[in-house]
């Protein structure tokens, strides 16, 4: 059935701005900012947008502290929660709301101004009481125990951990809008210090400030807008747990439900996605991603990575924007995966451009390795 | 008939030094943390019982921190079936081990009741 959703939605505008460090400015402002840039990218104008589609760490309520803060009264409100991965989710919403006429216009938006504000994480997450009392650092030491099972099951080590994140710095040099550019080395890595063994500070993603929106309407008026529509071909969601204690398989997400979901609609595989945007909150997550997403078998993703496979001139371009490891993280990603993946599809992304892209797959994590987001897009060549 | 909840008979027991973990009567499933019905199956009120406390290692972790300390952070998974997060006292942090036997006990942590793990005598 979801298959008849393939290529009903597509995305029309993108924008992000204020990436790293931006003084002076609310991270509602930042948002703002993201959402009328991304309008004009679509040729649309903010009094045109009935659907709206974000969440926040900074809002309570954050659809209706962001619909107030525009002006707009929309006719389809979506802000569930589910960490990071809210803003790639949020595309089969958007999609159920346009082909069911709820709205005409759907806007996707977040804005943080986590690291000038304070420079950590914000969250409203309340402790977890079976995991609090023993004091993980939340969230990296749930996410070091991931790793320290993938290492002891399947052989993965430091220093392939270590290139996954050198081959996002190496795409984030090419990207003038990257916050960290400087040159990264495999033995840099393995020398910061630890955090949250085997975790050490380069293994972890960015705190930086930033905005994104997406605009997506129905497929056929997307062609009414100034830039090459970026068609929705599959998309799914999969959450299996909350806390790190009650995942079942430290080495297993539940991207390999919602990836597989988001091929089957897409009537497509690994195979054959031209880029891969994927979560990258920390270097371990780009490896079990490309296991359960079926770039390799499961625990080949540490030998997968290595010899710069993924970095630019690599087998397969992954994280082309330098990823929330190098471009941008605040607090929340998956918009920024989106909009990466768009910018590739558009043929826009400047000295990163992967060639002749015509498919992209778009990976969100949220919490935990708890929920999991997949959407494959593509330009009206792959339609 | 009790009236509470699960997580209050929980942590009474735990105050009073028994570790308590549930099974379904049902499907038979270990469920912990502490619930009113099984994830497994969604039967109603799986029992309560004390659990054995011998576990292994699943995973582990060195939290660091310059202002309180390193410690371990590990997943035991009981014999039981049950998964449990912890730490485990009485060796270094960099002895604890995947794989490695652990017999449970309840201790204290921050001057609260808390379930911790020692190395298992026998090494089983």
């Amino acid at each position: 059935m979801s298959r008849e959703l393939r290529g009903r939605a597509a995305i029309v505008g993108v924008a992000q701005c204020r990436l790293g460090e931006a003084p002076g400015m609310e991270a509602i402002e930042i948002l703002a900012e993201a959402a009328t840039l991304a309008l004009a990218d679509a040729g649309l104008s903010l009094r045109e947008v009935d659907g709206l589609f974000t969440c926040s760490s900074f809002h309570y309520m954050p659809a209706l502290t962001v619909a107030e803060y525009l002006g707009i009264r929309p006719r389809f409100s979506e802000g569930t929660v589910l960490g990071g991965s809210s803003f790639v989710h949020y595309l089969l919403p958007a999609l159920l709301a346009l082909e069911t006429r709820q709205c005409e216009v759907a806007l996707v938006c977040y804005g943080s101004n986590q690291r000038t504000a304070g420079g950590r994480l914000v969250t409203m997450s309340e402790p977890q009481p079976f995991e609090a009392p023993y004091g993980p650092r939340y969230p990296i030491s749930s996410y070091a125990l991931a790793a320290a099972r993938h290492m002891h099951e399947f052989g993965t080590t430091r220093e392939q951990l270590a290139e996954v994140a050198v081959a996002a710095r190496q795409w984030a040099m090419r990207n003038p809008e990257a916050f960290r550019r400087e040159p990264l080395t495999i033995a840099e890595v393995l020398a910061s210090p630890m955090v949250s063994d085997p975790l050490s500070v380069l293994d972890c993603c960015l705190v930086t400030d930033g905005g994104g929106a997406v605009v997506l309407v129905r497929a056929e008026r997307a062609a009414d807008h100034p830039k090459p529509p970026v068609y929705l071909l599959g998309c799914a969601t999969a959450h299996w747990h909350r806390g790190i204690l009650q995942m079942p398989d430290l080495t297993v997400t539940a991207a390999t439900e919602s990836g597989q979901r988001a091929f089957a609609m897409a009537g497509l595989g690994p195979g054959e996605m031209d880029v891969v945007e994927l979560y990258d909150a920390f270097t371990i997550n780009t490896i079990l991603f490309l296991e359960d997403l079926g770039f390799c078998p499961k625990g080949e993703g540490g030998r997968f990575v290595e010899g710069g496979a993924i970095a630019p001139g690599g087998r397969l371009p992954v994280n082309t924007n330098g990823g929330g490891l190098s471009c941008v993280h605040p607090g929340m990603y998956g918009i920024f995966l989106v909009i990466e993946a768009v910018r590739q599809l558009r043929g826009e992304a400047g000295a990163r451009q992967v060639e002749g892209a015509v498919t992209a797959l778009v990976h969100g994590n949220g919490g935990v390795l708890s929920s999991q987001s997949t959407a494959v897009l593509g330009t009206a060549a792959a339609l | 008939m009790d009236e509470r909840g699960a997580e209050a008979i929980f942590r009474e027991a735990l105050a009073g030094g028994r570790f308590l973990i549930q099974r379904c009567e049902s499907c038979g499933a270990a469920v912990f943390p502490p619930r009113l019905l099984c994830p497994a199956c969604g039967a109603a009120d799986p029992s309560f019982r004390e659990a054995s406390g011998r576990g292994r290692v699943y995973s582990v972790t060195i939290v660091r921190s310059r202002r309180a300390g390193d410690h371990n952070l590990v997943l035991v998974d009981l014999e039981e079936g049950a998964r449990v997060m912890s730490r485990v006292v009485g060796i270094a942090d960099e002895e604890v081990r995947i794989g490695m036997a652990v017999q449970g006990f309840v201790g204290e942590l921050d001057g609260r009741p808390a379930l911790l793990f020692r190395p298992a005598e026998d090494g089983r």
